[in-house]
């Protein structure tokens, strides 16, 4: 497969659409998790009652339902993938880790784009989850709510009038909404500010986490908000708190780069043009050096530093190096220093791309 | 040995915390532990599993005496099957019913883990809520009413109260059928 068919594979067709503050905020995701009344939750369910609910959920999202009618939702059963299949799809967000590994009966509907994923038999019945480019949460609630009652529609949720949408993890009753955004904070970490902010963003009951890595520590200076209290607050309530604490922190990340610019030009020019360097010409390239340089590109190109690359090849490498998606483009089961390897190839390719 | 939360007490609950391979321990009363609706430690550097799972239960600091001096054995939900302990252990609910079983349980834990809230205030389902929707309807008529009532609004009031009855009859049906 020659690599621009792959990488059109490989990414999400809603993730080309440049959404709103993309230069700081990657992607907004809502997720709305729910359980179907009378049934017991997946953790405790047996095969017959865990294939009642993906029939049910199946036949409603198909079947004659206006919104189901415009949009096509495909099911893939998780028994039936292999491995390999389940880790690319929870490299491209689309499922949980914890649907690809642990959920025995689990399944997923997607529509085509890629921005719905309804989750089957994960933690909860179902979880439903919407992405979008860019800062767009009330598109992206919008959106979740549509699936929501359309599956209301021909399905009895587990609700309870004092506690809410009754979920399997005590922290996911009452809405079961969580909301989350991925942001690009390079300069507040340069700019060592983002150790103060964390800690602010925590005692306002949010939750701030790196990822792509364990733990709590960010690769590629990318860090996930999102809500941790889902009881006792509306779901706009829930946004409107999310959405003032991340338009603070653009407006942190705009002021810290621009600091950059004003006072360290020549440092942060000679950063960013090694960090070119390194992918251009890198043989072996693990993971975290790579997010690294990778993060380090897309301050240069969103601050006009380096121009002539497009502004979607961060996070089309991202996912692109990532363990599942090297080993899929390989066609092989690779080891640790054989993805090194072809992750420095394939980021060179994709370079060579940019510079026709 | 006093209780570690009250100081005044006597310890009757003796757990062992683990952390990077050091043993503390931790004693307090049945009265604090009933009173904190189950006892954590304080510690923050926990996954959010086993934070729920201390919040539940001293994250999985066994406890010397056994869990049924302050957990009835009985506490379980008949639907599922599902024990309080194991409920406590595995930090997950088994089904819908549960929340009903534990219900004498939950407002603590949900008050942790939600600050301080206890009670849903989002969406509800448009079909299975419709009755929910129509009481809380029901209850801002309520309200109204008396304030109509306060500003001497009668023929407001009248209006209002005829609504209300209107609602309450159609509850009163849906009840009976
Ligand atoms: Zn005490
Ligand atoms: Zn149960």
């Amino acid at each position: 497969m020659s690599l621009e068919r792959f990488i059109s594979d490989a990414i999400s067709p809603w993730m080309k659409r440049e959404g709103p503050e993309s230069d700081i905020v990657l992607s907004s995701r809502v997720r709305l998790a729910r359980n179907i009344h009378q049934f017991v939750f997946p953790i405790a369910a047996d095969k017959e009652s865990a294939h009642e609910v993906i029939a049910s959920i199946s036949s409603c999202m198909n079947g004659e339902n206006d919104a189901a009618e415009a949009e096509n939702f495909e099911m893939l059963m998780m028994e039936k993938l292999k491995p390999i299949q389940k880790r690319v799809l929870v490299e491209k967000h689309l499922i949980s880790p914890n649907l690809a590994e642990q959920a025995k009966y689990g399944a997923v509907l997607m529509n085509d784009d890629e921005s719905v994923s309804i989750m089957l038999n994960e933690e909860d019945h179902i979880r439903i989850q919407c992405l979008a480019p860019g800062f767009q949460l009330e598109e992206v609630l919008h959106k979740a709510n549509e699936i929501d009652d359309l599956i209301e529609k021909s399905v009895d949720y587990a609700f309870d009038e004092k506690r809410g949408y009754l979920t399997s993890c005590p922290t996911n009753v009452g809405t079961g909404l969580r909301a989350s955004v991925m942001m690009h904070l390079p300069a507040l970490v340069l700019t060592k500010k983002m150790s103060r902010i964390i800690p602010a963003i925590n005692q306002l009951g949010l939750a701030v986490r790196g990822i792509y890595g364990e733990g709590t520590e960010a690769q590629g200076n990318i860090f996930q908000i999102s809500n941790q209290m889902t009881l006792g607050k509306s779901e706009e309530d829930i946004m409107e708190d999310l959405a003032g604490v991340v338009t603070q922190v653009i407006q942190q990340e705009r002021a810290a780069r621009k600091q950059l610019q004003d006072g360290l030009k020549l440092q942060l020019e000679d950063k960013l043009f090694r960090s070119l360097g390194t992918l251009e010409n890198c043989r072996i390239i693990q993971s975290k050096e790579a997010a690294k340089c990778l993060s380090d590109v897309r301050l240069g190109i969103d601050l006009e530093i380096l121009p002539g690359i497009s502004k979607t090849i961060l996070n089309e490498l991202m996912i692109l190096t990532q363990p599942g998606f090297l080993q899929q483009y390989a066609g092989e089961v690779l080891t640790p220093e054989e993805r090194d390897i072809r992750r420095a190839t394939l980021i060179r390719e994709r370079i060579k791309l940019e510079n026709r | 040995m006093n209780c570690e939360e009250c100081h005044e007490r006597e310890a009757s609950l003796h757990f062992t915390k683990i952390i990077n391979g050091e043993k503390t321990e931790f004693h307090i009363c049945e009265h604090c532990a009933k009173e904190k609706g189950e006892f954590m430690p304080g510690s923050n550097s926990f996954s959010i599993h086993q934070l729920l799972s201390g919040l539940l239960h001293g994250d999985g600091h066994v406890p010397n005496t056994p869990s049924s001096n302050f957990i009835p054995p009985s506490l379980s939900c008949e639907k599922c099957g599902m024990s309080y302990y194991q409920f406590a252990k595995i930090g997950r609910f088994g089904c819908e019913n549960c929340y009903k079983a534990f219900d004498s349980k939950l407002n603590p834990i949900f008050k942790r883990v939600h600050g301080g809230n206890t009670l849903h205030a989002g969406k509800i389902p448009l079909r299975a809520g419709s009755s929910i929707q129509e009481k809380k309807q029901l209850q801002q008529l309520k309200q109204a009413l008396q304030q109509y009532i306060l500003n001497e609004e009668f023929e407001k009031a009248a209006e209002t109260r005829d609504i209300i009855r209107e609602i309450e009859h159609r509850l009163e049906q849906g009840r009976d059928s």
